[in-house]
């Protein structure tokens, strides 16, 4: 070979040199095959790029040093798991209402880190560029990981307590889970850069702080070490994550000038589609939380107003403006979690999860955190569900909803500018009729009606006779919804009668 | 004497989440590995149609003409979840680490026999590009690919060969710095030993059934690569002064031990399926080694001079009988 020149030997590569050297370099430009059908999928939602090579990878990270954090990270996790397994910790979380939080995380979060783990693999094959190819295969790894990790953390929980059984077989068929999973479906079959600006961008980036950190924040609050343990230890992850996605975003933008109003687009689109979905997130944080972190409303300030605000003012400089309808969700926080709550304490029967009308403290803490809406709206509504209950007339809604053709939430969202009155917009298309709860949605359906036509509706699939029979005990069934302890109130359960019996046991400890 | 240290018992109301209790029969404990793997993926009551590929659900097992009455059948006989492969591979990281400190601080990969480096740079250092295209086609049976099984493990393999690809850019480095990786891309763009294989990897790329490309990149391929270069190839090294070489590619011949249990399990399961099954396996596995038998040859003449051709029949011999172990016979193609 050519005598090596010494001095190159001696001189030590800088880690951007040494990054570019084992990552950039490995790529070639193909000649024997086209490279439009080795990479069919880049062109056809309209962005150009120019120059792949423009994407700067934050992190330069390479397997060595991958595999060596990421182990020593899961070495760290799965003791903790071991250990809060073998000391019983279930046992010393604030309350077993609490639980009700971890049953929406496993069916409605977990199976999304599993779909992101799969949509970001198909990006990591399909992306031209080396650079943005190997950030989402690290992507589609780490989301793996937050997907198995959260079932084995979850997994002890499940041993005690009711609702955390059938998690996937439920994802694929409860009406409520096909919010979480239909969001998903529609970024995995979007095209790569919207599912970048979907899933990196408007969800990773926009809204991780109002998802991922309530529930960390609440495990926390509540005792519960094994998932909080997750929580720090998807955390670095989680910052490589939301930084890709602010710099594709960038990266899009700064390519050529035609892809602006397709991002905007997209922006609009998956701002509300998250939106929608943290309705969920919104009603957990205020409802299932026995120690409350903060309220929705104040997280939506802080995470959105301000911290969104910031972040919109500085993409202003390549046209872009904040996401459509943004005044629309500032306009609903003080009503969003609570009309989430009454529609989940009607259909308590069919949720896998418990429900129960707040507590006078609880109560006084609303009126002072939503001082605009609760004793005025929804006081009153919790004052005769209570008393109807105490009166043995336990108030449930028989009837199936109208679902929203795009998000899928029933249509109990009221109008931003009356909160008395139910907000319902309708489209004729090919001569059908569909709803939505929004405008927000409306327009979604309006830009893409031939993809929202295909919508699983749960409610429309029960009514066609899809989902295991036609009475309400029937599609309990077909949901593998455990009755008479997976659903109803709290109060009564299984969950509560353990719970009662563990805190009765400690108490005999403590007089002896 | 044991000890025996007295802890609160408190029953438990379930071993194990539902759908994995019915696929063992019945509530008992399980495995990580299988609670992390059974039923991961949604099979069921998909929303919308790819835009990118509307002949198919997101998720779907027309893909490929492989038939499974269960792709869970599929399973990783190393267990591997994300916990345990990365524990795994840190520590096979750790003892390649060690290896290139202790070569690298007596400059061990530039100072043996000049014109044998010469010749690393021409066989091994290309490879890193072999790596990265089946980084490629492993992260397309990720997306491909149908059930949690078979494409978490896809998922690991694909991280493996952009590791191996950059173990053999360090590789490279060490040798003489990075114009050493300018030269060996050069090779592997336009030396003519090297284009018949870069042909294969790129045609490999636009494979449409991802359990063909499977067969081609984990059997075909590298059952006759992995051996070629660091068995036969490597060997001639040892005799060269190359000794430290052979330290620092060690992770290549452990990961292609363990790996092919992977893909022999796998392969095996699902020729055991249905002979239908068992035709196209046979048919993809002795078109693509016959093709990767051709292709290898003018870089391994290179390397071993006359012997390459007897060689290549021997390996290409041991990789049938490997393939006819799991139920691939080529054979019965032929006669058929």
């Amino acid at each position: 070979m050519n005598t090596p020149n010494p001095n190159e030997r001696l001189r030590k590569l800088s880690l951007k040199e040494r990054y570019a050297h084992l990552t950039r370099g490995l790529d070639w430009q193909p000649t024997y095959q086209d490279k439009k059908k080795i990479f069919p999928f880049t062109d056809y939602e309209g962005i150009k790029i120019h120059d792949w090579d423009a994407f700067e990878d934050p992190f330069r990270l390479t397997m060595d040093s991958y595999w060596k954090y990421q182990a020593e990270k899961e070495r760290k996790l799965y003791a903790v798991i071991d250990s809060f397994a073998q000391n019983n910790g279930q046992m010393n979380i604030s309350d077993a209402r609490y639980i009700n939080a971890l049953k929406i995380f496993i069916t409605a979060v977990s199976p999304l880190e599993y779909a992101a783990h799969r949509g970001f693999a198909h990006v990591g094959r399909h992306f031209e560029g080396v650079g943005p190819r190997i950030a989402c295969q690290f992507q589609a790894i780490d989301e793996l990981r937050h997907a198995q990790t959260q079932i084995h953390t979850i997994s002890h929980f499940n041993k005690f307590f009711d609702g955390l059984h059938d998690p996937l077989h439920m994802y694929n068929r409860v009406w409520y889970l096909s919010v979480p999973k239909s969001f998903f479906e529609d970024a995995i079959t979007a095209g790569p850069f919207e599912f970048l600006t979907a899933v990196s961008f408007s969800f990773e980036y926009v809204l991780t702080s109002l998802l991922f950190v309530p529930f960390m924040s609440g495990a926390a609050y509540n005792g519960d070490m094994a998932t909080v343990t997750f929580g720090f230890s998807a955390q670095s992850d989680e910052s490589r994550h939301m930084t890709l996605g602010l710099e594709i975003i960038k990266f899009m933008l700064q390519q050529d000038e035609g892809n602006v109003p397709i991002v905007q687009k997209w922006i609009d689109k998956w701002f509300w589609r998250g939106y929608r979905l943290l309705s969920i997130i919104a009603m957990m944080m205020d409802y299932m939380l026995p120690k409350k972190i903060m309220s929705w409303k104040e997280a939506w300030e802080m995470y959105f107003e301000q911290g969104g605000g910031a972040l919109f003012n500085d993409l202003s400089r390549y046209g872009i403006r904040l996401p459509k309808y943004h005044e629309v969700a500032k306009a609903e926080k003080d009503h969003y979690s609570h009309q989430a709550w009454s529609t989940f304490y009607q259909y308590s029967h069919a949720s896998a999860f418990h429900t129960w009308t707040p507590s006078e403290e609880e109560m006084t803490w609303f009126a002072e955190k939503y001082p605009a809406s609760f004793n005025q709206l929804y006081r009153p509504r919790y004052d005769y569900w209570a008393k109807a209950e105490a009166d043995g007339k336990r108030f449930y809604n028989n009837g199936l909803p109208q679902l929203c053709q795009v998000c899928q939430i029933p249509t109990f969202f009221t109008e931003p500018t009356d909160p008395t009155r139910i907000s319902t917009r309708t489209k004729i298309y090919n001569g059908e009729r569909f709803y939505f709860c929004s405008d927000g949605c409306h327009d979604i359906f309006e830009d893409e009606p031939e993809k929202y036509l295909q919508s699983w509706l749960p409610v429309h699939q029960i009514l066609q006779g899809n989902c295991g029979g036609t009475t309400v005990p029937e599609v309990l069934d077909w949901y593998h919804l455990n009755q008479g302890a997976d659903n109803f109130d709290y109060l009564g359960s299984p969950d509560e009668a353990l719970w009662e019996n563990w805190q009765s046991a400690r108490k005999r400890v403590i007089a002896s | 004497m044991a000890l025996e240290i007295k802890t609160n018992s408190v029953r438990q109301r379930q071993q194990t989440f539902s759908n994995v209790a019915r696929r063992l029969g019945s509530d008992k404990p399980a495995s990580r590995y299988e609670e992390a793997t059974y039923d991961l993926q949604p099979d069921v009551n998909f929303h919308y149609r790819p835009t990118w590929d509307p002949a198919h659900e997101i998720f779907d097992k027309t893909r490929t003409s492989i038939i499974m009455a269960d792709w869970y059948d599929l399973k990783d006989p190393r267990q591997f979840y994300y916990g345990t492969y990365t524990i795994q591979r840190s520590r096979m990281m750790e003892a390649v680490e060690k290896n290139f400190a202790f070569a690298e601080k007596r400059g061990l990969l530039s100072t043996y026999d000049p014109e044998w480096q010469a010749m690393v740079c021409f066989y091994l250092l290309p490879l890193r590009h072999l790596e990265w295209g089946a980084n490629m086609n492993a992260c397309n049976m990720v997306d491909q690919g149908y059930g949690a099984a078979i494409t978490q493990s896809a998922m690991f393999a694909t991280m493996d060969r952009l590791g191996i690809a950059q173990i053999i850019s360090r590789i490279g480095l060490a040798m003489g710095g990075a114009s050493t990786l300018d030269q060996a891309k050069d090779y592997w763009v336009s030396a003519p030993e090297w284009q018949p294989i870069r042909q294969l990897v790129e045609d490999s790329f636009v494979v449409e059934d991802w359990f063909e490309q499977f067969v081609a990149q984990f059997l075909s391929l590298d059952g006759l690569l992995y051996p070629l270069v660091y068995g036969h190839f490597d060997a001639i090294g040892l005799e060269r002064g190359a000794g430290a070489l052979s330290m620092v590619t060690e992770f290549m011949v452990d990961w292609q031990e363990e790996i092919s249990k992977w893909a022999d399990t796998v392969l095996k399961r699902a020729a055991a399926e249905s002979d239908t099954n068992r035709t196209f396996l046979a048919q993809w596995y002795g078109e693509w080694t016959e093709r990767v038998q051709t292709a290898l040859l003018p870089l391994a003449e290179k390397v071993l001079g006359p012997t390459a051709k007897d060689i290549l029949a021997s390996l290409r011999e041991s990789l049938d009988k490997r393939a006819m172990r799991l139920g691939i016979q080529i054979e019965a193609e032929i006669a058929a």
